[in-house]
């Protein structure tokens, strides 16, 4: 299991691991009933399990973001993808609610054709990135930007709202008691997992991300990496929009995923990898995710006014943080240990 | 001759402003209900027989100071409406209007220029639309509820005031109460994820009433109301301000129970102001402008014909 995930006996995991049960104990600590779940309606509900069920659009993004960031990539765009996205998935399947035959219009083709779209956004970083050489910030800054316009002008600015029960399964489905977008994100993580831990492609990207020139005189496709982790990043960001969109059974083209990378990003880094490229794990960015949404969880049910949510976020991610450098923590027991 | 020639697309003018040419510089198309200002202000010239440029200045500043200078500079405008980005730095481009002869209006946000420079602003009253919601409020629980807030994003003009007015009446109350307030950021998911994070902590049967700083988030809430197995509307109450046509379908399903309309129509007073400007009126400062309560959209439609 270990060697599975990517640790060989890397810290990292107990640290933030115990960084995700500390949060867990003070939210426990503002709201007796935290830990509580009960059945309601064969769905089963309580904290712990919302704070699954937020986590999984963005732990998908964290996926992608995981293994653009090995590349020394990082992605912007998420956010403005999910948004087309869901605007894509939304407007189509309005067609087949008005009757509309055609196989592109069908729930199962529509929800393929979406990840197709996101596919397409990330294969357009892609090859802005691998092929032009714009710096990786930059290249999807200009797909950050320009996507949610793309995404207004699907919608013609509105919000368009749908009933149809197949696509809103992906966002608000429940299986077994359990929402659907957990075993999403879990299956997608698995599946990640085995990919780049039981290929050599976890390898690749990784001497990608610590040296593209390198690399690609070691023969490896250093351009056909990046290709292919950009589109991953955009399928995720899709299925993310999908998700967000079913949730609410709508497509905000303006909100949908906004500041979604951002927090992705934090995830990522929450979970140690390096921004630098090189060394990445997954179990650990969506650890990274389940943090932040267990201090949201703990801030919705606290008392606290909303104006101290942001700084509050800010404190604890800077904890978490420290927690896990080993210089930090060789710091502050410096003093102990002289003593002893 | 000349004086004539003057006098008569003013004469005409009167109630109307047939005739007339009106600069209008919008935000941009960031959200529904923008976009349904927008249309409703092209849908009032149109109307009125008023030739209306209409500008996007797609959220910057610059873009719609540009265009007002386009507009003074041709010299074919009779008016400007302005729907400023930010309150600040429009002096110069005021001034610059005031000594064209070519008077401003301002809609919906504030600018903090010297009131001398612009007519008058016609704009919604937030703080009236917080208390309308508290008063529904206090009317249908007989001044006894628990609320959970569900805040817009901190710091706009739109939430803070919404929130001061909600409280100037709650507070009338010993027993009307805000146990939860929450920031949803004007999001719909947001303001689900935030509803059930409370409905997990809270016993529901503690809380009373939501109070969304906008349809939205309450549609948000709606949703997590009901896979918490409770019934929308029933068993917690729920009222919202901005009266956008998704929340009247929850109203007809019998899901929400009152919205506070957030007026687009703002077309009609800007116009009326300027007509009444040029047949040289004194106007007030300020004009704010609707905004009922609306229980059902029968009502709505009924005042909105």
């Amino acid at each position: 299991m270990k060697k599975l995930v990517g640790l060989r006996g890397d810290s990292r995991l107990l640290w933030t691991a115990l960084a995700l049960f500390v949060i867990l104990f003070v939210d426990r600590l503002i709201s007796p009933t935290f830990f509580d779940i009960r059945m309601v309606n064969d769905r089963l509900v309580g904290s712990l399990i919302n704070i699954l069920d937020n986590s999984a659009p963005y732990a998908l993004l964290a996926i992608g973001m995981t293994l653009v960031i090995a590349t020394k990539g990082i992605d912007l765009s998420v956010g403005a993808v999910m948004a087309i996205c869901a605007a894509v998935a939304v407007v189509l399947i309005k067609n087949y609610e008005a009757g509309a035959t055609e196989i592109y219009y069908q729930p199962g083709v529509v929800i393929l054709i979406t990840i197709a779209i996101g596919a397409i956004c990330g294969l357009w970083n892609g090859i802005l990135i691998a092929f032009l050489d714009l710096q990786p910030i930059i290249a999807t800054l200009i797909l950050m930007v320009a996507g949610r316009g793309v995404a207004q002008m699907i919608t013609g600015g509105q919000s368009p709202t749908f009933t149809n029960e197949s696509l809103a399964f992906v966002g608000r489905g429940v299986v077994g008691g359990v929402p659907f977008p957990i075993f999403i994100a879990i299956g997608v993580l698995i599946i990640a997992i085995l990919v780049v831990r039981r290929t050599a492609l976890g390898l690749l990207i990784e001497s990608v991300g610590i040296n593209d020139r390198a690399s690609y005189y070691a023969g490896i496709q250093a351009r056909a990496i990046k290709l292919f982790v950009y589109m991953v990043s955009g399928m995720c960001a899709a299925v993310a929009g999908m998700i967000v969109a079913g949730e609410v059974k709508s497509a905000d083209p303006h909100t949908a995923g906004l500041f979604s990378g951002l927090d992705a990003i934090l995830a990522v880094v929450i979970g140690g990898t390096a921004l630098s490229g090189g060394r990445f794990n997954l179990v650990l960015s969506v650890m990274g995710v389940l943090i932040i949404q267990s201090l949201l969880a703990g801030l919705y049910v606290s008392t606290l006014h909303p104006t101290t949510n942001l700084v509050v976020k800010a404190v604890v991610v800077l904890a978490v943080l420290l927690l896990q450098s080993p210089e930090f923590r060789r710091f502050i027991t410096q003093p102990f240990r002289r003593a002893a | 001759m000349l004086l004539l020639a003057l006098c008569v697309p003013l004469v005409t003018a009167q109630g109307s402003g047939e005739g007339l040419t009106i600069g209008f510089s919008q935000i941009g198309s960031e959200s529904a209900w923008r976009t349904a200002f927008t249309e409703a202000v092209k849908a009032e010239a149109e109307a009125r027989g008023i030739n209306l440029l209409f500008s996007d200045a797609q959220q910057s500043q610059e873009n719609q100071i540009a265009a007002i200078r386009a507009w003074l500079a041709q010299g074919d405008v009779d008016a400007i409406v302005l729907a400023p980005v930010i309150e600040s730095g429009w002096d110069d481009v005021l001034q610059e209007a005031a000594d064209s002869g070519v008077p401003v209006i301002i809609v919906d946000r504030n600018v903090d220029s010297d009131p001398s420079l612009f007519v008058t602003r016609v704009s919604s009253d937030f703080v009236h639309e917080g208390r309308l919601a508290a008063v529904w409020l206090a009317q249908a629980t007989s001044g006894n509820c628990n609320i959970v807030e569900l805040y817009g994003t901190v710091g706009s003009a739109a939430a803070e005031d919404r929130h001061t007015g909600f409280m100037q009446v709650i507070d009338l109350f010993a027993n009307m109460n805000i146990i939860h307030s929450e920031t949803g950021n004007f999001v719909r998911t947001e303001g689900k994820a935030v509803m059930e994070s409370i409905l997990s902590s809270e016993d529901p049967a503690n809380i009373c009433a939501v109070f969304a700083h906008n349809d939205d988030m309450a549609i948000g809430a709606i949703e997590a109301i009901k896979e918490a197995g409770l019934v929308p509307a029933q068993d917690i109450l729920i009222v919202s301000v901005d009266a956008i046509p998704d929340i009247f379908d929850s109203l007809d399903a019998g899901e929400t129970n009152a919205t506070v309309e957030l007026s687009p129509f703002m077309g009609g007073p800007a116009f009326d102001a300027v007509v009444a400007h040029l047949a040289g009126e004194e106007l007030p400062k300020w004009i704010p402008v609707g905004g009922g309560l609306y229980t059902s959209r029968a009502a709505y439609d009924a005042d909105h014909q």
